[in-house]
């Protein structure tokens, strides 16, 4: 594509970048960089690593009948505000990642919130889990996530609700989104959820991505 | 890779012995997959399964091929399969794009699946950069095809019946005379991948792709599945009385979910 001062650029595309289009782009120093970033990944997390707290077995399952995650930090800051407290919920385990979007720069000085996901129990009722991930999941690390969590789990009638957020800007309506009161809930669910929702069901073409999705 | 559906009952998973494979390829303007929307939604296709993959970005939704409040309900995913017995045709829809350095397991899985589900061919939607296009691509028509040799053999001389054009290949280092043609399909996301690894597996492919840009590309996927109905005639072109030409654009069905895809209505303040 030719730009306004006559150089050809890529133009982009939703589609992405081609395989060898990437691979063609990539210059010595990017290959350096992503190597370097790629070793990172892996020294200062190993593969994503799910540790229980009891000290168990690594075959060890938690028990689960209902399990509630909030992803993203003001769903996390929900349950911390409203539902969790060091009475009744005690900490159970923990998920350490690490990526590029980590605010950290050394391994010593790693935030909790940047690259932890922890993982509560009720006390009253072992097999109720909760789980706070306001770290940020990188897309190839999304599958891995979920392996490790949902393989850890002895599911017992498992309910799972996940809580979000996302910007109301995003939200696809016939009306322009200024006109809307926000904020306001939406929700996704599946055949074999037969409860009651409390609110309304997501419309289409609204979609979730990420980790709510995955 | 494949989880079919639970129908309930003990129901068998789907038998595609002898299918079709109709798939897209994640490409410029995302025609291949409005395309795939296009025949789903008009032929009213049963969902059968989905795919269980790590290479593309998770999504979920609502069905997008909702037609009342009944049907709105059921979820959707990034890589789901449908299936019309009738015209023995299975669909694959890719809703999300490829991970990065995830194309090539993504091949290998499908085209293990394909072997091991036994379908007899697969048909990769597919589109390309129009500005890579060369002096020559630049006259007559957008739309070319591509056939792996065994899909030629089987075929024999219906594409030349069609009248359609296949994909030329391009000089290896352009500007250099005497170089090695290659296959290049540049905004065609893993549709070179996916072709030149079916040629040499001996499965039976065919490419069918369009050269356009990013913008409203809608009159692309009609353009695409008009191309696609010429050769399989999944729906019937009817002739039209008033101009006596057969103009089967009316005839697809355009998805719920092809709404606002453009952004929402303007806030009335700005008037």
């Amino acid at each position: 594509m030719a730009t306004f001062f006559g150089e050809v650029v890529v133009a982009p595309s939703r589609a992405g970048l081609d395989e060898e289009e990437e691979a063609r782009e990539e210059t010595p120093e990017d290959r350096e960089i992503r190597r370097e970033i790629e070793k990172k990944r892996y020294r200062r997390r190993g593969r994503l690593r799910l540790e229980l707290r009891s000290g168990g077995c690594a075959e060890e399952l938690l028990v689960c009948s209902r399990f509630i995650v909030a992803i993203g930090r003001n769903a996390a800051a929900f349950l911390s505000s409203f539902i969790l407290d060091s009475v009744c919920w005690e900490v159970v385990g923990v998920v350490k990642l690490w990526n590029e979007w980590c605010r950290t720069s050394s391994t010593t000085n790693v935030l909790p919130t940047d690259s932890f996901c922890l993982f509560y129990r009720l006390i009253s009722d072992p097999t109720v889990l909760l789980c706070q991930c306001s770290c940020y999941v990188a897309e190839d690390q999304q599958f891995q996530w979920l392996e490790k969590v949902f393989g850890s789990m002895q599911k017992k009638g498992l309910q799972v609700t996940i809580l979000s957020t996302c910007p109301v800007a995003d939200y696809k309506t016939q009306e322009s989104t200024l006109t809307l009161v926000s904020p306001f809930l939406k929700a996704l669910k599946t055949k074999e959820f037969q409860e009651q929702v409390c609110c309304p069901l997501l419309e289409q073409p609204n979609i979730v991505r990420d980790l709510p999705a995955a | 890779m494949f989880i079919p559906c639970d129908r309930g009952g003990g129901s068998a998973a789907p038998d595609f012995k002898g299918f079709t494979l109709l798939m897209p390829a994640v490409s410029v303007g995302n025609v291949g997959q409005l395309a795939i929307d296009l025949v789903i939604s008009t032929l009213d296709m049963a969902k059968v399964g989905y795919f269980y993959t790590d290479c593309l970005v998770p999504m979920v939704g609502n069905n997008p091929y909702a037609t009342a409040e009944e049907n709105s309900m059921e979820l959707s995913i990034n890589a789901e399969v449908y299936s019309l017995p009738s015209k023995k045709l299975v669909v694959l829809q890719i809703r999300s794009p490829f991970i990065k350095n995830k194309y090539r397991p993504f091949c290998e899985t499908l085209l293990t699946w394909v072997k091991s589900s036994k379908c007899a061919r697969v048909v990769l939607l597919s589109s390309s950069h129009a500005y890579q296009r060369d002096d020559e691509q630049l006259l007559g028509t957008p739309l070319r095809y591509l056939l792996t040799p065994d899909l030629e053999k089987a075929l024999g001389g219906r594409m030349k019946e069609l009248n359609w054009k296949e994909m030329e290949k391009v000089a290896a280092y352009p500007g250099i005379s005497n170089t090695d043609k290659v296959l290049h399909i540049p905004g065609g996301g893993i549709t070179k991948l996916l072709f030149t690894e079916s040629c040499s597996e001996g499965i039976q492919m065919a490419v069918l792709l369009k050269f356009c840009s990013e913008g409203d590309n809608i009159p692309d996927a009609f353009v695409l599945v008009n191309y696609l109905n010429e050769w399989l005639q999944l729906i019937k072109s009817e002739v039209s009385t008033s101009n006596n030409s057969t103009d089967p654009s009316s005839q697809w069905k355009i998805p719920s979910s092809w709404r606002l895809l453009f952004g929402n209505g303007l806030p009335p303040a700005l008037f």
